[in-house]
């Protein structure tokens, strides 16, 4: 049997923790976040600052002497869980966790690419993939989008999450990988079901970008940041699971119905027992993922896919649990619940669904389909 | 303290002294217990070493690794898991010396004599009464104890009896070790949905036992029960298996091997409860890397509820494959085994077996209970039998 997973969490970065917490609970709290929602801008770039160059959030994944923290995917993987359980409105996972490994994946010796990569690693420039935040690790990579010579680039991408906040996108091409600052493109903005992670359609009509990588490449290192990202995307769910576990018990415990707190009602002390374990089991599932992307292990595909396929729909359970053990307070706008169901669903579909990590699972551990 | 590398040096001298290929296996395993390397979180002469639990894993490996053999935790598991902790917690000096050293060489298997016909999730109602005599200093015991694992194998049991009706259920209650081939202890095999019988009926009539069998003070016996029954539900939380261990491991190589019977229904089955045997494997492990590093979570409480759902689940879905196949069973003759053998039989074995994981041990209902109220603390049930007498409890 190979090495067991490290499923524990360090004391640096439970340190960690504590710094994105902290900031998270001042400075992002859920009515500052529904006021931002409603005025049409989710994001807030203050608080990015903060987190990305203050923390140094945003260069987790990248080496010290790119420009990074020089930590890791266990790191990345705590501030998503601290992400996830404050339905932070922040572009962590497409600027700090998708691009950055892309632009990982380029070769070192792009200038190009080395020198976006210091940029993005000190929280300087956002920069997020244009690609279908649906699209899955494994999955044939799509290029809408076509070279018409010397990087004049055209076509159109559409569902790209936080597009609206970047600076500059990844564009894969036929012809390679270019960086294309965003005033080059038009941004269409759709009307996204989670309201914390906003969509766009990025259409390129002549875009001039900058080229990063060949074409194989590029492909490599998108396929490559797909797969990490699916991975730490369970860290997110975990989170946004945890906060919904926490409140819904939290809500049962002091609300009286029929002269008793409805929490003392065993059908809903079992479901929330039941949610309990399958919370502290995706916890589980994440922290593998998040170590065996850490450590490269030739099990990482398999342990991405087994911790995607079971996280997306335990927090997807954690969220609906909380809207209806809330009752009516839990269909209010007011309530925060329906940030973290909208997050938790779409979650569910990025990178990835269930369905589609399990078919990865049966190519992994050779359970073919009949 | 002792370290990991002082215990492999202890490990390798007795593998030295004692090579496995050329000693009895008895002789080997009363080496290793007189060596300190049975359970090396134990005091010293007692089978251990007083070293952290965590260590065990370092000995097991290496013994396992030389080809070493072992005390066949399935037949003595009852001992191992549940009698051996209480009686260290609890015992005198003298029963410690008495009963460890046997019950971890498997010389002597352990039953637990704790439900009652009327006293199951509420253990603490049992009715069995235990009668002091000044003269003797033996207590006089009647009673019917059942689903008694073991009791037709067993050379000792671990007892709790009521001592004084007059107070509340859980006072009142007295921890006894008793011997099975004592007088008036009459064991009736109760078959089970599987065909045989592995629990039994147990009745005590004016069964003698001598105080210096009690385990700790009169009247405190819910205590002690308390410590066994928690020795009960974290011991399979805290076992080590390897990828596709346990039930599934069955159902996915039927799945590679026979082809013929794949259907995309069941494939979706399949790589559902594959991902959550895998998720519940990693649980298990996080859990255990938790106690070693001395930050015990919650998450031992679940285990059992988990394994309980998949074992169930899974041996389920394994009858459905294999289709005419699962319509057979291997053999319905009354037997009395002397294990629990789960992945020796066929799969429709494995799926009425399974049935039991949600019951015996606290039903999967209670589990869930205690999970609420421990560990999410919740409001315990409204509940009026706390202050009464346990005489005038409805029954
Ligand atoms: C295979 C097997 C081996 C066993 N081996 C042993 C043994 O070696 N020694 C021993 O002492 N015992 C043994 N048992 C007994 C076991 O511990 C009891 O069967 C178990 O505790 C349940 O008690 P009961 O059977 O009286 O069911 P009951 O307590 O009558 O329960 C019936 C149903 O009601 C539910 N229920 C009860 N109370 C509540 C509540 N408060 N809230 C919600 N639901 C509730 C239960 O979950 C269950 O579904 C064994 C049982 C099995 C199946």
């Amino acid at each position: 049997m190979s090495a067991p997973f490290d499923l524990l969490y360090s004391e640096a970065e439970e340190e960690l923790r504590s710094a994105v917490r902290a900031l998270l609970t001042d400075r992002c709290p859920p009515a500052a976040i529904l006021a931002r929602v409603e005025g049409g801008r989710p994001h807030d770039p203050g608080l990015w600052e903060t987190l990305a160059a203050g923390i140094g959030a945003a260069g987790l994944l990248v080496p010290e002497k790119l420009g990074g923290q020089g930590a890791g995917h266990r790191e990345a993987a705590v501030v998503l869980e601290e992400l996830g359980r404050a339905v932070a409105p922040v572009p962590y996972l497409t600027s700090g966790v998708l691009a950055t490994e892309i632009l990982l994946g380029c070769d070192p010796s792009s200038a190009e690419a080395m020198t976006l990569l210091r940029e993005v690693a000190s929280g300087r420039q956002v920069c997020v993939p244009a690609v279908p935040l649906t699209l899955a690790p494994g999955a044939p990579l799509p290029t809408p989008v076509r070279d018409a010579g010397g990087g004049v680039l055209s076509g159109s991408v559409g569902f790209v999450a936080d597009a609206v906040a970047a600076d500059v996108l990844l564009v894969l091409a036929d012809t390679g990988l270019y960086a294309v600052p965003v005033a080059e493109v038009s941004l269409t903005a759709l009307v996204p079901l989670d309201l914390t992670r906003p969509l766009a359609t990025v259409g390129l009509d002549g875009a001039i970008g900058t080229r990063l990588a060949d074409p194989a490449t590029a492909r490599a290192a998108v396929a490559g940041a797909l797969l990490a990202g699916a991975g730490l995307l369970a860290s997110e769910q975990v989170g946004i699971a945890e906060w919904c576990l926490t409140e819904t018990v939290a809500h049962v415990r002091t609300r009286h119905q029929f002269n008793r707190p409805i929490g003392s009602f065993q059908a809903l002390k079992h479901r929330l027992a039941r949610l309990w374990l399958d919370v502290a089991s995706a916890r589980a599932a994440a922290r593998a993922a998040a170590d065996a992307l850490a450590t490269g292990t030739a099990d990482a595909p398999l342990t991405i896919a087994v911790a995607q396929a079971y996280c997306s729909g335990v927090a997807v359970r954690a969220a609906e649990e909380c809207v209806q053990l809330h009752g009516g307070t839990g269909m209010t706008w007011e309530h925060p619940a329906h940030l973290y169901l909208k997050r938790a669903k779409a979650a569910a579909a990025a990178l990835g669904t269930a369905g589609h990590h399990r078919s990865l699972v049966a190519d992994f551990a050779e359970l073919p389909a009949p | 303290m002792i370290t990991a590398e002082e215990l492999l040096t202890r490990v390798r001298d007795l593998l030295a002294a004692h090579p496995p290929a050329t000693t009895a296996p008895a002789d080997f395993l009363r080496a290793r217990f007189d060596a300190g390397l049975a359970w090396v979180h134990y005091p010293e002469g007692l089978g251990g070493l007083g070293a952290p639990r965590a260590l065990q894993a370092v000995v097991d490996g290496e013994l396992e690794a030389a080809g070493a053999p072992d005390n066949d935790p399935r037949r003595i598991g009852i001992g191992l898991g549940m009698a051996a902790p209480t009686i260290l917690a609890y015992g005198t000096e003298e029963q410690k010396r008495r009963f460890l050293r046997p019950l971890w060489l498997g010389e002597e298997v352990w039953c637990q004599l704790f439900s009652e016909p009327g006293a199951g999730s509420d253990l603490a109602a049992l009715g069995t009464r235990a009668v002091h005599d000044e003269a003797s200093d033996e207590w006089t015991v009647d009673g019917q104890k059942v689903w008694t694992s073991s009791a037709h194998t067993a050379r000792w049991a671990i007892l709790i009896a009521r001592t004084d009706p007059s107070l509340p259920k859980h006072q009142g209650i007295t921890y006894f070790l008793c011997d099975m081939h004592a007088p008036g202890v009459e064991v009736r095999p109760l078959r089970q949905i599987t065909g045989e019988a592995e629990f039994n009926e147990v009745f005590l009539t004016g069964v003698r036992i001598p105080d210096s069998h009690r385990l700790g003070a009169v009247g405190q016996g819910w205590a002690v029960a308390r410590t066994t029954l928690m020795n009960e539900r974290v011991s399979i939380g805290g076992m080590r298996i390897p990828r596709e261990g346990g039930m599934i491991a069955p159902v996915a190589a039927a799945w590679r091997e026979r082809p013929a019977l794949r259907t995309h229904a069941l494939h979706q089955r399949l790589l559902e409860l594959w991902v959550e045997a895998e998720v519940a494997r990693l649980t298990g492990e996080r859990l255990r890397q938790q106690l070693a590093a001395g930050q015990p979570g919650p998450e031992g409480s679940g285990m059992k509820l988990t394994f309980a759902r998949l074992n169930q689940e899974i041996s389920g879905l394994e009858v459905e494959l294999l289709a005419e196949e699962g319509l057979l069973y291997e053999d319905w003759t009354m037997r009395r085994p002397e294990i629990v053998d789960f992945t020796g039989r066929d799969a429709g074995y494995r799926y009425l077996r399974a049935k039991g994981n949600s019951i015996e041990g606290g039903t999967s209902e209670i589990l869930l209970n205690i999970v609420a109220e421990r560990v999410l603390g919740l409001p315990p049930e409204p509940r009026d039998d706390k202050d009464l007498a346990w005489k005038d409890l409805a029954r």
